[in-house]
């Protein structure tokens, strides 16, 4: 087989693999998260059906294929049908860049862990975070409810005050990998993980990533105490079921970005690289459930006052500082 | 400040969470393990019987006035000792809250609560209780009570033999 057939297969395979692996997480992170949720609240969670309601995510599944798949009369049809799926596919495009093992040997070639290994990982990171945000503000404006519309402006308006902190908080690990790639990101960790030398970026960047899975206690698109369920009000079935499981494959996949660009990837002692990788974005996955077991839904202004007088010039203030002390260390 | 205290209270949460974690679960997994309530829980209603066993309830229609959502009815009668007991007594338990305001009226001790509250059935209409369903061979609380030995009115004994009965007064000697 010449190299280029056999590139073409194992990038195949290699999405396979990755999808099937992501979307299972993903359904048992619903599980996961709706257990531990439930022990901080000293209740059990689901336990009824499988082995320790092992089975909850596929008894959804099979309620929300079976549900009616319902369009409002009023919506904007083609733009409501297909939103759902824009925050579900971003969240997995993302996923591509993202290695998550040491490069493996195959057919004496060296294959690289990752889907795609982009020199530019971290912008595209970046640019389709910013897309997925066009699910949820699609998805309320097609919807025409006001509830809906509320939670896509909602939606939009924390973006604007997350990322701009979110991307200045990544600078100082790009200076001191001195690459946009991931993957050189992670070879960079090898020794230290950055999160030892950019502790500052790393806080930063944890909140700005809770916000960019828009949950709480940055879930002000959803806010079903005020919106009923904000952007996917109208949403039914499946449909409301593929937003869902966006929000788990975002969660992952942003704790997958948290590993790689902060706590070394699958960079770690004694075991194999793919354990590591898994470990701490387990790791993360935890944090960000323990999170939403604990704060409140931050009021709307307070969303504003962070991102925009804490956030951002904290996170200026981290750049300045780390480029100084990096010209003074390298010179 | 405002920053360090918001960021000292978010720490301090998360620890109480991470803490709940490892508590036990308040949760009763209920048909597996079912929760004893206490002896005066107020749940399905009964009938109970005096002392000798004869039913209480003389048809009083007290419990139904006082029902706030009217789930009781019943039609009285008399027997021929001038008894009065209900012909029928029926409670529908589909409509009843539990409040237990029937049971506080009764001056019989007759309707009285359990706490028996596994109450459900496939068909509403099974939860129409009848005199029968009701009926228990039990005087439930307070066993010894017993109307007619108080107020005996010649049921159970003649007129004025009540244990806490004076003898009837001669209307004729209070005459001025
Ligand atoms: S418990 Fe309350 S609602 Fe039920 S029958 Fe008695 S008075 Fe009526
Ligand atoms: S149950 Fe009690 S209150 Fe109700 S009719 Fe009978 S004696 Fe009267």
């Amino acid at each position: 087989m010449n190299p280029l057939w056999l590139g073409l297969v194992l990038t195949a395979v290699k999405l396979v693999v990755v999808l099937a692996a992501l979307l299972t997480m993903a359904a048992y992170m619903v599980w996961v998260e709706r257990r531990l949720l439930a022990r901080m609240q000293l209740r059990l969670g689901p336990n009824r059906v499988g082995w320790f309601g092992l089975l909850q995510p596929l008894a959804d599944v099979i309620k929300m294929l079976a549900k009616e798949d319902t369009v409002p009369a009023q919506a904007d049809r083609w733009v409501f049908l297909l939103a759902p799926a824009v925050t579900a596919c971003m969240a997995l495009l993302t996923f591509a860049v993202v290695p998550f093992g040491p490069p493996l040997s195959l057919f004496g070639q060296e294959v690289p862990m990752v889907v795609s290994d982009l020199n530019i990982g971290v912008l595209f990171f970046l640019g389709l975070s910013s897309l997925g945000v066009y699910g949820v503000a699609l998805g309320g404006w097609a919807s025409s409810s006001k509830f809906a519309l509320m939670g896509a402006v909602r939606g939009l308006a924390q973006l604007i005050s997350y990322e701009l902190s979110m991307s200045l908080a990544l600078v100082p690990v790009l200076m001191l990998a001195g690459s946009f790639s991931l993957s050189d990101i992670v070879a960079a960790q090898a020794e230290v993980p950055f999160v030892v030398y950019a502790p500052v970026s790393f806080a930063i960047f944890l909140v700005s990533i809770l916000a960019e899975s828009r949950r709480t206690p940055f879930d002000l698109p959803e806010a079903e105490s005020e919106l009923v369920a904000g952007y996917h009000t109208e949403y039914s079935g499946m449909r409301f079921g593929l937003y869902f499981v966006g929000e788990y494959i975002n969660m992952i996949v942003l704790g997958a970005l948290t590993t790689v660009l902060f706590l070394g990837g699958w960079h770690g002692p004694w075991l194999p690289g793919l354990a590591w990788f898994l470990l701490k974005v387990g790791a993360l996955a935890f944090f960000f459930i323990w999170v939403r077991g604990t704060l409140p839904r931050l009021r709307y202004d307070q969303v504003m006052h962070l991102g925009w007088k804490v956030l951002l010039p904290l996170a200026l203030v981290n750049l300045l500082v780390t480029a100084g002390i990096l010209l003074g260390v390298r010179a | 400040m405002t920053l360090w205290r918001s960021i000292r209270g978010t720490l301090a949460a998360l620890g109480v969470t991470l803490k709940a974690i490892f508590r036990r679960p308040a949760t009763i997994p209920y048909p597996e393990v079912k929760r004893v309530p206490a002896p005066r829980y107020r749940a399905r209603i009964v009938l109970t019987r005096d002392p000798r066993g004869g039913e209480r309830c003389v048809a009083c229609h007290l419990c139904s006035a006082a029902c706030p959502v009217n789930c009781i009815s019943m039609q009285a009668a008399e027997g021929p000792d001038g008894r009065r007991y209900a012909a029928w007594f029926r409670i529908n338990f589909s409509r009843c809250i539990f409040c237990g305001l029937c049971a506080e009226a009764c001056p019989t001790l007759a309707i009285q609560m359990t706490p028996d509250y596994e109450l459900c059935r496939r068909d509403p209409l099974e939860l129409v209780f009848e005199k029968e369903d009701l009926l228990v061979e039990d005087g439930g609380k307070d066993r010894d009570y017993d109307f007619y030995r108080h107020a005996g009115i010649g049921v159970a004994q003649a007129r004025g033999e009540g244990s806490e009965e004076e003898p009837p007064a001669d209307v004729r000697s209070l005459l001025p």
